[in-house]
């Protein structure tokens, strides 16, 4: 596992060549040699990670300001009404749209009503780095919810992205810990952004000040001391 | 682009917190965030760091011509200019209200006050003065820049000390810092800054040093800085909620406390790091 730095070649080769975030594939045309392996390059500066295989891929770091990718679950906040549509702010450059027929059940008649700042749990369904995102509410093979939508109540934790990727990790220790002390929802949105809900506001003080202890950012506390952090208020 | 307000869920919670005693870092109402000092390698180079929020400053100076109506005087000149690296709602070149708002803070409790004694930094009056500058970087915003902006500054302005220089009729000799020991400047008074937000709902107790959720939701900032002898600096309320005057009085009474614990903190920490350099050999 080394440490690689943007604009790094990374000796990355296989048939079946996937790659994960922080990598990028340089086209190269050259008209007198034949390249068999086209060259990789790390885009990002962090760890560079494969699989048993070799055939995926990728760099893992940490940062805070989110960069959207297709396929993944962010929480954003609607800013503005537009037109059949919304615009939500997911933390990244441009604001995303969010079309008004992109839920479960929707249809020209029945749209939902979303006020500017609710809270939406939504998948990215489309990012390029020079558009503005799309997002949809809705699983794209089942076509349904799947807990995408609005949100209600709760609060929301900002942290850095790190931790949101360890956060669906089952084997973390953090979320089954949170669990067996509170009764708990929780909705982990990947560009930064953990929405709480809980019994009431002292539980939910605690589970935010738990989720910001155990942040590899700040202090990333082991589970011993998230657990003495929480006993001990 | 604007920052986007706070999403509905954020602002009930808060709200609600704050009608049961709670605040979502776990503090007391008048409590303020631990604070911590660091220095750096040169003298005059502090990081301040109020909680999350961290702000890095330090103190340059020069001989300059002094300005013809002034000859007796050195001058001091703060720069501080917020960018992205602090929180992705700052742009360059465009000041937003807040930032504006800690820029003239900023330039009334360390100029306007008169804490650095201008006379001091006169070498050869009419010809040759002192100017100090004070550069700021911010580096996290996590709620309440401008008290940790104005900690950092006074806290750079105590620990900076100028070449030694040495005036023989016309001619001024500097000597360096290996040759003999730089003085440090003479300051009036020590004025540090405290911020409270209260709230559109009066009911609800007014908070010190807000987080960024409670700064953004606020119905109202007064600010006050004053010295460690209860003298008051800079007293600034822009907008916001009528406030009643016991209410202001009891803020006033809790900032002079704190203000008292603070300057014993950072004398404390400055006594510490004295310590740790080989400035003199005695």
């Amino acid at each position: 596992m080394s440490i690689v730095l943007p604009g790094e070649r990374v000796p990355a080769q296989h048939v079946n060549l996937k790659l994960g975030p922080g990598l990028l594939q340089a086209s190269n045309v050259s008209s007198s040699t034949n390249r068999t392996s086209p060259s990789i390059f790390a885009t990002r500066a962090g760890s560079l990670n494969h699989s048993a295989n070799g055939s995926k891929w990728w760099v893992e770091n940490n940062a805070r300001r989110y960069v959207p990718a297709a396929q993944e679950s962010v929480i954003g906040v609607v800013v503005q009404k537009q037109g059949e549509g919304f615009r939500v702010d997911i933390g990244s450059a441009h604001s995303a749209n969010l079309d008004g027929l992109a839920f479960e059940g929707a249809t020209k008649r029945n749209k939902p009503n979303l006020k500017v700042g609710s809270l939406i749990y939504a998948r990215v369904s489309l990012a390029h780095k020079d558009m503005e995102p799309e997002l949809e509410c809705f699983d794209a093979q089942s076509r349904k919810a799947e807990g995408f939508g609005e949100l209600k109540g709760g609060f929301l934790v900002r942290c850095s992205l790190r931790l949101c990727r360890q956060l669906l990790d089952p084997k973390h220790f953090l979320l089954p810990l949170l669990g067996s002390l509170f009764p708990l929802e929780i909705a982990v949105g990947l560009n930064g952004r953990l929405w709480i809900n809980s019994q009431d506001a002292k539980c939910i003080i605690a589970i935010a000040r738990a989720i910001e202890a155990a942040d590899p950012d700040a202090q990333g506390m082991g589970e011993d001391d998230v657990r003495t952090l929480l006993e001990h208020p | 682009m604007r920052p986007p307000s706070p999403s509905i869920p954020e602002k009930d919670f808060l709200f609600s917190a704050l009608k049961q005693g709670l605040r979502l870092d776990g503090r007391e109402f008048l409590e303020t965030r631990p604070v911590t000092l660091t220095f750096g390698p040169e003298l005059g180079w502090v990081e301040c760091s109020l909680g999350k929020t961290r702000v890095l400053t330090q103190v340059d100076a020069k001989m300059v011509k002094p300005p013809p109506e002034r000859p007796f005087e050195g001058f001091i000149t703060i720069h501080s200019e917020l960018s992205p690296m602090a929180s992705s709602e700052f742009e360059l070149g465009r000041p937003s209200e807040e930032e504006v708002m800690i820029t003239r803070m900023l330039d009334k409790v360390i100029r306007r006050s008169d804490v650095v004694d201008k006379e001091s930094l006169c070498i050869l009056s009419g010809q040759r003065v002192w100017h100090l500058r004070l550069n700021v970087h911010c580096l996290s915003d996590s709620g309440n820049l401008l008290d940790c902006v104005c900690l950092a500054g006074i806290v750079a302005l105590k620990h900076f000390r100028r070449p030694d220089v040495e005036v023989v009729g016309e001619d001024v000799t500097v000597h360096p810092p290996t040759f003999r020991a730089p003085i440090p400047l003479s300051l009036h008074h020590n004025p540090y800054c405290f911020t409270f937000a209260f709230f559109s709902d009066t009911s609800l107790n007014p908070v010190l040093d807000p987080n960024l959720l409670e700064q953004r939701l606020n119905g109202g900032l007064i600010s006050i800085a004053l010295n460690a002898q209860r003298e008051l600096c800079v007293v600034q309320k822009s907008g916001g909620v009528p406030l009643e005057p016991g209410d202001i009085l009891k803020i006033v009474n809790v900032a002079a406390v704190k203000a008292k614990d603070l300057d014993a903190f950072v004398e404390s920490r400055l006594q510490e790091d004295w310590e740790g350099r080989k400035i003199e050999i005695r």
